[in-house]
């Protein structure tokens, strides 16, 4: 596939970034306090890595959906959690914004969390709604000029880090999914708390938890889109955000393949390098293959987006295929790093944790085959 | 004496001093220029620029200057590019040199350009080996290129003087002779007027602490990206005082915030050359040989046995040097 | 206000490799960078632009076409205007002959109150051009700027460094100045300045275009050749030290004894 001069000098930026600002001193410490600094979160945001494909006029960046692969790709390769970071505002936070807000509502919201001087979450699952979304609980009852929501979502990532949310909530439960709407909820407001931070396998560095509403007050204006669209929104949100998880697979499982073959060349067993054992270089075969037909994959369905074209199918493959990819290839990783990939010193061992929720987020490995396969059966 | 160019003649060196006290390297371009005029069969000439000189010029001739072109001004006092390249430059339009060398200081470096442009001849910059061709006399000027990885022969064929900047720390030191004498020349014809001079020194601040001296220093204890964090210098320095020497690094290691950038040993920081080399976990990056392979005997100390250090030490040991180095303390003990 | 900046494309050094058979260097897929103290003074310059906004910063450099894409990385790190001089009759220059070149560009240019560069440039590692530069323009020139104290109205106070320490100079405008590592931290390019750098025009000009006679320019013009160029030779490979820890570092100290070095 070809790429631009300006897609490679996106990706040079992402990675003179990765490689300058997220040194492993700095990733150790974010394990260690599972804080994400402050400051290299405003040094993302002046390199514009939050609104890489929003236009100009928005705050944006004016770049395309390849760009913003790229990027997260890149970010990826030295750090899962701070590609989360990366990702968020570009997809989960930033979507149902540019997707349904009103001129007001994006120059208030949109534009400050683009700069980094605000904090979105995405609050779509519930305890009983996971991969079926429209089974949520969560209500909004209309009084007067207000809609009072009542309900918890959960597993929502930086939820206690944000200043809004947006939440998708059920106006009317008789209506199913035509029945859900979106609103743009203070995380401050009275009746908003969060949950206690989840402790998670891996991507430390970014808070999770539930967010519960009790009689929460939100006035008309922040209704996001019309009364009942919310369901669609959160749809075309999360087939923006399977691409994200695609480009955080290929960019850990590069890091992945290169973990390796610098150890496979380093180590030396029974005389030699270890490399030069098949058992050895066929899986590095296999991983640098798989890595490749992911990428392809994914960029495919970037620049269907950037044609404007239908990328349901695409993006869904991309999110399915390179999230799978990437548990085999880091998992083979670790295995040529023999005992050291399970030591907390070498790379792979947070590589390994970190992916594996790739297949499982924003659409599980089953709903991309379901996606898929409705479209395929469709004819689409 | 070269036919094409029968009105130069002679070999100059300039004369770098500070606080009144002449630079480490006017030494070595006064060694090296003496080889130089005594192939070519002219006279060496030192150009000393100052105020208040005192003895500075009879020090040049008893380092083997037979002239000493000399001005003394208190516009000349500190180095300012208008004063210094007005001065120099009228002197080599005058007097004609047909070689010009220029210790490759921060001064040197800056003057040196300016002197070119002025005689709109060549300037070969860095130069670490000079020789003279047998069959025109030219000059033969070898600098490194490329971040070390390429060594250049470079000629200035067709213009003069020939000038050069060279290296500090790589050349040897002319040989003193006390009592030597020579030619005192007092450039008298050129007028500086203050309003010349475009930029005006304030202030001078010198580091505080120990200062380095690397290119002095006989033995040399350096670090490298191996020490793993910036208190394993102290270690080193255990060693260096031991055997009255002086602590550096690599480029690895400065650019880790571990010490500063005054003690980086390689292409980018000094060229050194003491009787003793130690590199400690220094890996060998090609810059860094490159800045430490004329010292005299070289031990490396480090763990991978590949490291490409290991090519060029005298004495090699693979181990931790969080080990070694004690027991090298012991052993000194 | 209006400053330039003189940048270079070089070949990233750090990459370079040796083929260890034939000695020679590998240049094949080595990247091409913007010379790294030339990023500190493009730094400089955009950080005077940041406390004054009307400032106009512009990038100049020599070079073949190719290096408008380094050109773009400085109009995507913040510079306003990007001019190229390139022309065949440009190759083969040593510094004052590229000196020569920049000069008249600069002149072509206009009215200019700073004019940055980088100390010197990996791929030669001179520090000449930019001196030279200034002396063909009759600017004030302070090289390996270390600190910018004050821009005023008609002067700069900067730090000037030296091998053991620094000086203030206060240099009057307009004027050259040459950027060392220590100045200040380069910034990131940031997405959408990228974008806008492909849309930014870059203007090419040739030895025409400045008024420079092709017989000054390029090798012709250059006083200085090379004569030959080879790869240093690695020094004989020494004795590698058996035995325990204790033994090694009893056996090299017996050797330092022998040279009386201790």
């Amino acid at each position: 596939m070809y790429l631009t001069e300006k897609h490679e000098m996106i990706r040079k930026l992402a990675r003179e970034f990765g490689n300058k600002e997220l040194t492993s001193d700095i990733l150790d410490k974010i394990e260690e306090t599972e804080e994400f600094p402050k400051e290299i979160f405003d040094k993302m945001a002046k390199a514009g890595f939050f609104g890489v494909k929003v236009p100009k006029t928005l705050g944006g960046q004016g770049a395309d959906t390849l760009a913003y692969v790229i990027t997260v790709e890149e970010i990826a390769r030295v750090s899962g959690v701070a590609s989360i970071y990366v990702s968020s505002p570009n997809s989960l936070c930033g979507g149902p914004l540019l997707l349904s807000g009103t001129p007001e509502q994006k120059e208030k919201y949109l534009r400050p969390t683009l700069n980094g001087e605000m904090i979105m979450c995405f609050a779509l699952t519930e305890p009983g709604a996971g991969s079926d979304a429209g089974g949520m609980q969560t209500t909004a009852v209309k009084d007067g000029d207000y809609y009072v929501l009542n309900g918890r979502k959960t597993f929502i990532t930086g939820a206690p880090l944000s200043d809004y949310a947006v939440v998708y909530a059920k106006t009317d439960p008789t209506k199913g999914t035509r029945g859900v709407s979106t609103f743009i909820v203070d995380m401050k407001q009275e009746g908003v708390s969060c949950g206690a931070h989840e402790k998670k396998m891996g991507l430390v560095g970014c808070a999770t938890s539930d967010i519960m509403l009790e009689n929460v007050r939100i006035h008309k204006s922040n209704l996001l889109g019309k009364e009942g669209k919310g369901f669609i929104n959160a749809m075309k949100t999360l087939s923006t955000g399977r691409l994200g998880v695609a480009a955080q697979s290929i960019g850990v499982a590069q890091a992945a393949l290169d973990e390796a073959v610098s150890y496979a060349k380093e180590r030396k067993q029974f005389g030699r390098e270890i490399y030069k054992f098949e058992g050895i270089s066929f899986m590095i075969a296999d991983m640098a293959t798989k890595l490749e037909a992911a990428r392809l994959l994914t960029y495919q369905a970037a620049a269907l987006m950037d044609e404007g074209k239908d990328a349901t199918k695409a993006s869904s493959m991309a999110k399915y295929y390179a999230s799978e990819a990437c548990n085999e290839i880091v998992a083979k990783s670790v295995q040529i790093h023999g005992g050291y990939g399970y030591i907390k010193d070498y790379k792979v061992e947070r590589l390994y944790r970190d992916c594996r929720v790739f297949t499982i987020y924003e659409g599980t490995s089953q709903v991309q085959q379901m996606v898929i396969s409705r479209q395929v059966i469709n004819g689409k | 004496m070269n036919k094409k160019f029968p009105d130069y003649n002679g070999v100059w060196v300039f004369a770098e001093q500070r606080d009144n006290k002449l630079m480490g390297v006017v030494y070595e371009l006064l060694g090296e220029g003496r080889k130089l005029a005594d192939e070519i069969g002219c006279e060496l000439s030192a150009i000393l620029l100052g105020e208040n000189l005192g003895t500075l010029a009879d020090e040049l001739f008893e380092y083997g200057a037979d002239n000493v072109y000399i001005k003394e001004s208190p516009l000349l006092k500190t180095y300012t590019t208008d004063a210094y390249s007005k001065v120099i430059g009228r002197a080599i339009e005058k007097y004609k040199p047909e070689i010009v060398l220029i210790g490759a200081t921060h001064i040197g470096r800056d003057l040196g350009p300016c002197l070119s442009v002025e005689a709109e001849t060549g300037l070969t910059a860095d130069c670490t080996k000079l020789e003279i061709d047998h069959e025109d006399k030219k000059i033969l000027q070898t600098r490194p290129a490329f971040g070390g990885n390429l060594m250049a022969t470079i000629i200035c064929p067709d213009t003069r003087p020939q000038m050069s900047t060279v290296r500090p720390g790589v050349m040897d030191k002319a040989v003193y002779k006390k009592g030597r004498k020579g030619k005192l020349v007092v450039l008298d014809d050129v007028e500086l007027k203050s309003e010349e001079i475009r930029t005006k020194v304030i202030d001078v601040c010198k580091k505080i602490g120990e200062t380095v001296s690397l290119t002095d220093a006989e033995v040399i204890v350096s670090g490298g990206k191996g020490l793993g964090n910036k208190e394993g210098f102290k270690l080193l320095k255990q060693l260096a005082d031991k055997l009255n020497g002086t602590i550096a690094a690599s480029r690895a290691a400065v650019d880790s915030g571990w010490i500063d950038h005054s003690y980086q040993v390689g292409q980018t920081g000094t060229t050194v050359k003491p009787k003793l080399y130690i590199a400690c976990g220094i890996f060998g990056a090609i810059q860094h040989i490159a800045g430490c392979k004329e010292s005299d005997m070289i031990i490396a100390i480090n763990t991978n046995e590949n490291a490409p250090i290991f090519e060029i030490a005298t004495y090699g040991i693979v181990g931790d040097l969080y080990k070694v180095i004690p027991a090298m303390l012991e052993e000194l003990n | 206000m209006r400053i330039l900046v003189c940048v270079k494309q070089v070949p990233d050094t750090s990459e370079v490799k040796i083929d260890p058979v034939k000695h020679t260097l590998i240049r094949e897929g080595v990247p091409s960078i913007l010379n790294p103290d030339d990023a500190n003074a493009l730094e400089a310059a955009l950080q005077i632009k940041d406390k004054n906004p009307d400032t106009i910063v512009d990038v100049i450099s020599m070079g073949p076409p190719q290096a408008k894409l380094m050109l773009r990385e400085c109009l995507a790190m913040g510079a306003d205007n990007a001019f190229l001089l390139s022309d065949r009759a440009f190759g083969g220059a040593d510094t004052i002959s590229t000196s020569r070149t920049i000069a008249y560009g600069i002149k072509k240019l206009g009215n200019v109150d700073i004019v940055f560069a980088g100390r010197q440039a990996i791929d030669g590692d001179t520090a000449q051009v930019g001196p030279q530069i200034a002396f063909r323009l009759e600017l004030p020139v302070v090289t390996y700027v270390q600190n910018i104290r004050e821009v005023k109205e008609n002067s700069i106070i900067v730090e000037r460094q030296l091998e053991d320490g620094f000086e203030v100079v206060e240099v009057q405008k307009p004027c050259l100045l040459t950027a060392v590592k220590e100045l200040n931290e380069p910034r990131f390019m940031s997405i959408g300045r990228i974008v806008g750098a492909f849309d930014t025009e870059i203007t090419v000009y040739n030895h025409e275009d400045i008024d420079l006679d092709q017989e000054l320019c390029g090798l012709k013009a250059s006083p200085t050749k090379v004569y030959r160029s080879f790869t240093p030779e690695p020094k004989g490979k020494g004795e590698m030290l058996t035995g325990t820890i204790n033994d090694m570092a009893h056996t090299v100290v017996e050797k330092l004894k022998e040279e009386h070095l201790v």
